[in-house]
């Protein structure tokens, strides 16, 4: 195969216990969020703007639906003759004998004779489970220029967001000192993304002690980093200013979410030169009733509206029927709202159907109400069942 | 494989779209925001699972091109499949020997080589759903030599002006086709859509060539239905025609009634068309819609009332858009008023302030201009 000069691994097993009911049918990459899109479109189409052709996809949990949708290459352009995207399950190995990824830096060893076919000079490790747009080729370029064995993307957070934060701490000039995971009294700022390059000869060292060590719970942040520091290696932190966020819990999907209706959000997606990619669908444009009010909104096609949405995010063929009120709402994909409901900071989930007159959520609920589950005609659901 | 292809033709002479026609055929028109005419032919082929289809382009082929592509994008296994291009070289700049014969000539060579025993023959300028291979198998064992779809309209007066009525006798045999002149409200409307055999096309053709250089494949049918069997098949079900300004504005508002839409799209039955990759559409503070429909990439500020608004518009503040049909990366400016306009791509309206025309006449803003 022709030689990549960078290949990158998604690690997409995560469980995405956070996100509850959820999570229960789909893996959480492929959760849906922004209208239109899922959350490994981010990863993915930042990897086919940035030029990086080759993409293994690192799957675990209820990956039946994560599988077909990556497998899909083109959706992102990422079908050429010499690109692709790779669906990688773990793989029962006679030398393993284990079926599932033990932890992050596993995930990348049990697939190392895959990466060795590429040949590549680096590999980009992301996690799928985040929402941002970056370009990777010139985080590479700070990482060929600082002959880095390892560039660990970083941004900004408040001292007290980082204490749920993997923390590095660096010298002046960007070179990581000391990586601490969730410190309660942390000594900087700078955040783990979970994005990572390595020059793919050191790491595959690493990974191959990695794996003989029986202590190792062999993950990138507590095992192979910290292995690296210790060894005196060269890690720097390469400080990211966009739009970045963990879309792990309901209110953080919901508000990431919300972020979109804002005008002057960072996350802008309206761009002709970073277009985010994702599936296809053959909805017709959406549809707006005579009797309508839209009041700040973000709608896709496939939505048929004949109530109210405000301050909401509608996604692709949810339906508000007449004299209903949808509030401060994500509405997921095929969601339904009957006749005279009102929902109010709630998410509700894909294909969810909640009846007439019902009313759903509250305006002053500290966290978002996740609907899950069809709610029956006239019933209130004031918080999760 | 199935057992016919599929020839997409365009708009014959007499028809004429103000402003629109001139940068493309009527095929690639936009619809609805998002669709091009063709879509609709070529989905109703790919979903009838006849997967060898010839589009016929005449003149400024380029957006009909770039829009079809290979036909991925349209559900075709471009394995044993096939969506082909099909450009009329000698296109003779006298608009009356612009014929459906003509193009038909001009390719004979690749019909012939066809596998297919029999051919379909649809309009890339008519809005429909219609199973083609249900119609193929009532075809074939009604026996007829031309099986001919057309749609009973009740204002054929005001409405369908030069295109083709057909007279049906009692057992659905067609024994005449003629020119809507507006005689009569109520008529048989041809849809343009033929299903016969391969051979038959050719041996049509040839004779057409024989007989006259203005003649179309109606013409020559007419010549020959008494000896031929051709039979009327009724569609049922939302039907449009694009001929003129008007009858394209229509076709759009038509669909701004839901009943409507439910009629043209089911589930089962998907419209291909080719994504862009926009983002959803993005209504701000102060904006307004109602009875339209949006397409994704939209930035709306303003009012929408009753209109259909392609990808990527922006709808500035205070903006009112009233019954238009606005295409795609058109910018309607600060206050400006719309009313009955086709508002052609990359348009930008900007300090012409108020745009309005009556429904009976609506106006047409020239492709990139800038007012």
């Amino acid at each position: 195969m022709k030689q990549q000069e960078m290949l990158a691994m998604i690690l997409a097993g995560g469980r995405g216990s956070r996100l509850k009911d959820l999570t229960n049918k789909v893996a959480k990459p492929v959760v849906s969020f922004g209208s239109k899109y899922r959350i490994i479109d981010f990863p993915l189409s930042n990897c086919a703007n940035s030029g990086v052709n080759v993409v293994g996809v690192l799957t675990q949990y209820e990956s039946v639906l994560l599988n077909s949708y990556v497998a899909a290459g083109r959706r992102w352009g990422l079908d050429t003759r010499e690109s692709g995207v790779y669906v990688l399950s773990p793989r029962e190995k006679a030398d393993t004998g284990l079926d599932v990824y033990r932890g992050t830096a596993d995930a990348i060893s049990q697939n190392i004779d895959f990466i060795d076919q590429f040949n590549p000079e680096y590999v980009l490790i992301l996690s799928g489970d985040h929402i941002y747009k970056m370009n990777y080729d010139m985080m590479l370029d700070e990482h060929k220029a600082n002959k880095a064995d390892a560039t660990i993307g970083v941004i900004g957070v408040t001292m007290e967001e980082a204490t749920r934060f993997g923390i590095m701490n660096t010298d002046e000039s960007g070179r990581i000192l000391e990586f601490e995971e969730k410190p309660a009294h942390p000594k900087s700022n700078l955040a783990s993304m979970g994005i990572y390059i390595f020059t793919w000869k050191t790491l595959r060292r690493y990974l191959v002690a990695d794996m003989k060590n029986n202590e190792s719970s062999h993950d990138f942040g507590k095992d192979i980093i910290p292995a690296m520091l210790g060894d005196g290696r060269k890690l720097m932190a390469y400080l990211f200013s966009g739009y970045w966020k963990d879309v792990g819990t309901i209110d953080s999907l919901w508000e990431a979410n919300m972020d979109l209706l804002n005008k002057d959000s960072q996350l802008n997606l309206d761009d002709d030169n970073w277009k985010i990619y994702t599936e296809d669908v053959t909805a017709l444009p959406q549809f707006i009733g005579p009797d309508a009010t839209i009041n700040v909104a973000y709608i896709t096609q496939g939505c048929h509206i004949e109530g109210e949405a405000h301050h909401s995010v509608l996604f692709t063929n949810s339906v508000i029927h007449k004299n209903a009120v949808v509030k401060d709402t994500v509405l997921m994909n095929d969601a339904v709202v009957g006749e005279g409901a009102n929902v109010t900071r709630a998410l509700v989930s894909d294909g969810v159907k909640i009846g007439e007159g019902a009313v759903v959520g509250s305006p002053d609920s500290p966290h978002i109400l996740l609907v899950a589950h069809d709610v029956p005609a006239g019933a209130v659901v004031k918080e999760e069942a | 494989m199935a057992k016919a292809f599929a020839i997409v033709i365009p708009s014959g002479r007499n028809f004429y779209v103000k402003g629109l026609q001139d940068h493309r055929p009527l095929g690639a028109f936009s619809f609805l925001g998002r669709y091009r005419l063709v879509d609709f032919a070529i989905s109703n082929l790919t979903n009838s699972n006849i997967d060898r289809i010839q589009v016929y382009v005449g003149q400024n082929p380029r957006s009909l091109a770039e829009h079809l592509g290979n036909g991925a994008n349209f559900n075709i296994n471009l394995k044993h499949g096939k969506l082909q291009l099909l450009f009329n070289q000698d296109s003779k700049l006298n608009d009356i020997y612009n014929t459906d014969i003509a193009a038909f000539a001009a390719n004979l060579s690749i019909i012939q080589r066809m596998l297919q025993e029999y051919v379909v023959i649809t309009p890339s300028y008519m809005i429909f759903r219609q199973n083609f291979e249900e119609l193929l198998n009532r075809h074939i064992e009604s026996g007829a030599d031309i099986t001919v779809l057309y749609h009973k309209v009740d204002n054929a007066k005001e409405q369908y002006r030069n295109m083709t009525l057909m007279s049906i006798n009692r057992q659905k045999g067609v024994t005449n086709f003629f020119a809507n002149l507006g005689k009569t409200d109520s008529a048989n409307l041809s849809m343009g859509t033929y299903i016969m055999k391969r051979d038959l096309l050719v041996e049509l053709i040839q004779q057409a060539r024989k007989t006259s250089s203005i003649y179309r494949l109606v013409d020559v049918i007419n010549d020959r239905i008494d000896d031929l069997d051709v039979r009327a098949v009724q569609h049922r079900g939302y039907f449009a025609a694009i001929y003129d300004l008007k009858s394209y504005m229509e076709a759009n508002f038509s669909l701004l009634d839901y009943n409507n839409v439910q009629d043209l799209f089911v589930p089962e039955w998907p419209f291909y068309t080719v994504t862009t990759d926009a983002c959803p559409a993005h209504y701000f503070p102060g904006s307004s819609v109602r009875g339209s429909m949006v397409a994704n990439g939209c930035d709306v500020e303003g009012s929408i009332e009753n209109s259909i608004i392609g990808r990527n518009v922006k709808i500035c503040k205070g903006a009112v858009v009233k019954n238009c049909v606005v295409l795609s990366h058109s910018v309607i400016g600060k206050d400006v008023h719309l009313e009955n306009q086709v508002v052609d791509k990359w348009a930008k309206i900007i300090n012409a302030k108020e745009i309005v025309a009556s429904p009976d006449n609506p106006g047409y803003i020239e492709r990139e201009d800038t007012l």
